[in-house]
């Protein structure tokens, strides 16, 4: 049996640490929460409503914009234009700026006094403390991660192939659908379940938008400040089994029908080589 | 049909300079030049991949020089097929044919047909990840011939195939020519195609260096590139009759092979060949009495231009030019063995 390296168990060691520095509060939390606590939380409709409320309004922030966030990655991943790359600077902002202040900004280009405000004023819709508003809110943190991931992803598809499409009289809308997102498609459902799960988690900015109605995070942080920890824990236990349940199941069908092509690929292989 | 005119690509480090050529309806054009020559960029250019700086395309006399690709119906197929990786065989084939307006019925006839022509029926549920090189061709042959093109632009489609598969394609796209499919083939590799071509194009540092048939190629080459880059110098249009190449109906040649009659060409590598001053018992089945023509250096040696009543050259060494004392007018011998002569059926 090889002796093991003193570097790979300081490499293990450190490692352990960071991982016990992400479980261990987790787990602390489970711990010190009672199961009657939680069971009791999880019968509030106040809870059920904000989780409900959080859940699709990340789903439909993540395909609405998806919609555009999508084309303007194969955009960023195909063609040559002057100020790419300030564009994908742009695109990181969100990420890097706090999201207080990202919400400030939103919250600037969305309320009533500014044009798209009175716009959707005119129609009946008023984005502050609307589900819509909490919608844009999240898709303004969480897009970056679509659109790197979808961007990777298509630059990945070979030119050579978009190429042939085109030779044999396919028009370019065509060619993105039938060859560019299929290929793509590994990566932007990444991208989508990335930008879903850090819509969901968003506190930040939503709350500057809209406070009420309450999605999850905000719900958490309002029985913390107003009642204490012992309130704002079971909240916070269940919301993270919700989220952990619904990231598992999405990367789950993502990786299923990822290994499903992998599986019938590898079966052909066999079955050729049998010949 | 196709005619290309003083077509120029600046593409930094290497151009294409002013390039003309014609092709017919029906031919079999080969371009041929050593990589980096600038076929695969002309190739791209006729497809329309990529634009041209200056010069016009006329396909049937329409000027196509600014046509989106997708519309001008001349189909190419990849060096490396580009075979789409998440479609299966069929649906591969099926891609061109979902821009007709063809009922579902017409449609899967039309791949049915192709898939038999090229031979490919048992792989339509496969994926391509599945698939050998050489069924990779076909199914990139199939997909592009449902494109129903005007022109079939192959590019190196032989390049990495082996000898038995090479064979088989050829023959495929022999069948696919005579059925009166115009096709361009790009190769660097003259004897791959010249069974196979009925015109060549010699391209050379972004430029046409000369076209012609075949015949006129490689025995009345312009430059010393093409006579180079050809290497042929015994070149004769032949006919087999008991597995005997007869050229000029005057002389014939013995030769390996499994067939007994037939058209064709006939080469013989001149460095295959021997001089003698007598005639020489040996394993060499070719033997002709003849007379030197000419002796002129060549970059490997000395060429030796014979009479044996159809002209052939040899390549020797200047140390067996000496040894031999060989001269313009004298009598020889030469020789050469049955393995040595290659008969390219027409």
């Amino acid at each position: 049996m090889n002796k093991p390296q003193p570097f790979n168990i300081i490499v293990s060691l450190l490692g352990a640490l960071i991982l016990l520095f992400i479980i261990a509060p987790l787990i602390g939390m489970v711990i010190a929460t009672s199961p009657q606590d939680i069971i009791e939380t999880s019968k509030d409709p106040e809870v059920q409503n904000s989780i409900w409320l959080t859940v699709w309004t990340s789903i439909c922030s993540t395909i609405f914009f998806a919609i555009a966030a999508i084309p303007l990655s194969y955009l960023l991943a195909k063609k040559t234009f002057r100020f790419k790359h300030l564009i994908n600077g742009i695109i990181d902002l969100p990420i890097v700026i706090p999201h207080t202040a990202a919400g400030i900004a939103v919250l600037g280009f969305i309320s009533r006094n500014s044009y798209i405000g009175k716009l959707s004023s005119n129609i009946g819709l008023d984005f502050v403390g609307h589900p819509a508003g909490i919608a844009a809110a999240m898709a303004f943190v969480s897009i970056p991660f679509l659109i790197n991931a979808a961007r990777d992803g298509f630059a990945k598809v070979p030119l050579k192939l978009e190429q042939a499409a085109l030779n044999l009289g396919a028009s370019p809308s065509r060619v993105f659908f039938t060859i560019s997102l299929p290929l793509a498609w590994k990566s932007v459902l990444s991208g989508l379940i990335m930008m879903f799960a850090r819509g969901m988690s968003e506190f930040g900015a939503v709350v500057i938008i809209a406070y009420h109605p309450m999605i999850t995070p905000v719900l958490i942080y309002e029985r913390f400040s107003s009642f204490g920890l012992k309130y704002a824990r079971p909240v916070a236990i269940i919301f993270i089994a919700v989220c952990l349940i619904v990231f598992t199941i999405l990367r789950l069908l993502s990786k299923e029908k990822y290994l499903t092509n992998n599986v019938r690929n590898k079966k052909h292989i066999k079955k050729f080589r049998r010949f | 049909m196709l005619e290309i005119k003083n077509i120029s690509k600046n593409l930094g480090d290497f151009n294409l300079k002013n390039l003309n050529l014609s092709v017919k309806k029906g031919d079999y054009f080969v371009l041929l030049g050593i990589s980096g020559a600038g076929k695969t960029i002309l190739l791209e250019i006729i497809a329309g991949l990529i634009s041209p700086d200056s010069g016009e395309i006329f396909l049937n006399k329409k000027n196509i020089t600014k046509q989106k690709i997708q519309k001008r119906q001349i189909g190419l197929v990849f060096q490396d097929y580009a075979i789409f990786p998440h479609l299966n065989v069929k649906n591969n084939i099926a891609y061109p044919l979902k821009n007709k307006n063809l009922s579902a019925f017409e449609k899967n006839k039309q791949i049915l047909k192709l898939a038999e022509e090229m031979n490919i029926t048992h792989l339509l549920n496969r994926k391509p990840a599945t698939l050998s090189g050489g069924e990779l061709q076909r199914v990139a042959l199939a997909r592009t011939l449902a494109l129903k093109p005007e022109i079939l632009l192959l590019d190196e489609p032989l390049a990495s195939l082996d000898i038995q598969l090479k064979d088989e394609l050829r023959h495929l796209l022999r069948n696919i020519n005579k059925k009166g499919q115009t096709i361009i083939h790009v190769t660097h590799d003259y004897q791959e195609v010249i069974s196979l071509a009925n015109k060549i194009a010699i391209i050379n540092n972004g430029s046409i260096e000369q076209t012609g048939t075949p015949n006129e190629i490689f025995q009345h080459p312009k430059s010393q590139f093409i006579a180079n880059f050809t290497g042929i110098k015994n070149f004769f249009k032949a006919e087999l009759k008991n597995k005997q190449a007869i050229i000029n109906n005057s002389i014939a040649f013995t030769l390996l092979t499994d067939k007994t009659q037939g058209k064709g060409n006939v080469l013989i590598n001149s460095q295959d060949i021997i001089i003698s001053e007598n005639k020489v018992e040996s394993s060499a089945c070719n033997n002709f009495k003849g007379i030197i023509t000419d002796i002129i250096p060549a970059p490997l040696g000395i060429e030796i231009f014979t009479d044996i009543g159809i002209k052939m050259v040899a390549l020797i060494t200047t140390q067996s030019l000496k040894k031999l004392n060989l001269y313009k007018g004298k009598n020889i011998w030469i020789s050469f063995k049955a393995s040595g002569v290659i008969f390219l059926e027409n």
